[in-house]
């Protein structure tokens, strides 16, 4: 029943997620359902601070619970590579506030 | 994955009421919905392929391309961008993204993608009970 945009398109491919308290983790979308409720296999979460640069923490294979995803993002290979995250200053996201 | 080829770029009464009519007969209203968002979900099937910048709960505005929408009212961007990129670099090798309907704020619209009387008289005619 559920026309519309899926995450269909995005399986396999690595993806970003934003999640609604703030946190960033890349990750390859393995599965996801209705309630967006998602799998992310080879998962790492990105944290940014003001003081050092990016920090990637490995998570391994996850399920994220869908009501608490704000974003998907297609993470494009080409210009995530071109980052340079150790020099990348930035404030935390913000938590969501219904 | 069905390609949406987005339709014609006219933002007549016509075409909304075509798509309004064909939403009603496809998506039923379900369960603890009000059949107001019927109304919206057309509406935002109609400013498909238009620029739109969305505003999240988080602060976080993200602009770009409306490729699609759903029942739920999720937003799928093409070609985006995040609006403040320097206080927001989380965002920078996203190009496409999916976008859940529960955390937008805001999606602001450009100004000749909004009919004000056919929304109005939509409304009012939702208001009475269809």
């Amino acid at each position: 029943m559920a026309a519309g945009p899926g995450l269909e398109s995005l399986v396999d491919q690595t993806i970003s997620v934003i999640t609604n308290d703030g946190r960033n983790i890349v990750g390859v979308l393995k599965g996801f359902d209705q309630a967006t409720n998602i799998i992310l296999d080879e998962s790492h979460e990105r944290v940014y601070s003001t003081k050092e640069g990016v920090q990637q923490l490995v998570l391994g294979l996850y399920i994220i619970r869908g009501d608490n995803i704000s974003v998907v993002g297609e993470l494009d290979e080409e210009l995530d590579s071109a980052l340079d995250l150790s020099n990348l200053r930035a404030h935390p996201l913000k938590p969501v506030i219904h | 994955m069905k390609s949406n080829s987005p339709p014609p770029r006219t933002v007549s009464s016509f075409h909304f009421r075509r798509i309004y009519k064909q939403t009603q007969k496809t998506h039923p209203p379900f369960l603890g919905r009000a059949i107001e968002i019927m109304l919206f979900f057309s509406y935002f099937k109609d400013l498909v392929g238009r620029e739109v910048t969305v505003e999240l709960k988080n602060d976080l505005a993200i602009r770009g391309t409306l490729h699609s929408v759903d029942q739920y009212l999720n937003i799928k961007l093409e070609n985006t961008r995040v609006v403040d990129q320097d206080k927001y670099p989380h965002m920078l090798s996203v190009r496409n993204c999916f976008i859940r309907g529960s955390v937008v704020r805001y999606v602001q619209l450009p100004p000749d993608g909004v009919d004000i009387e056919l929304l109005h008289d939509a409304t009012r005619r939702e208001a009475r009970g269809g």
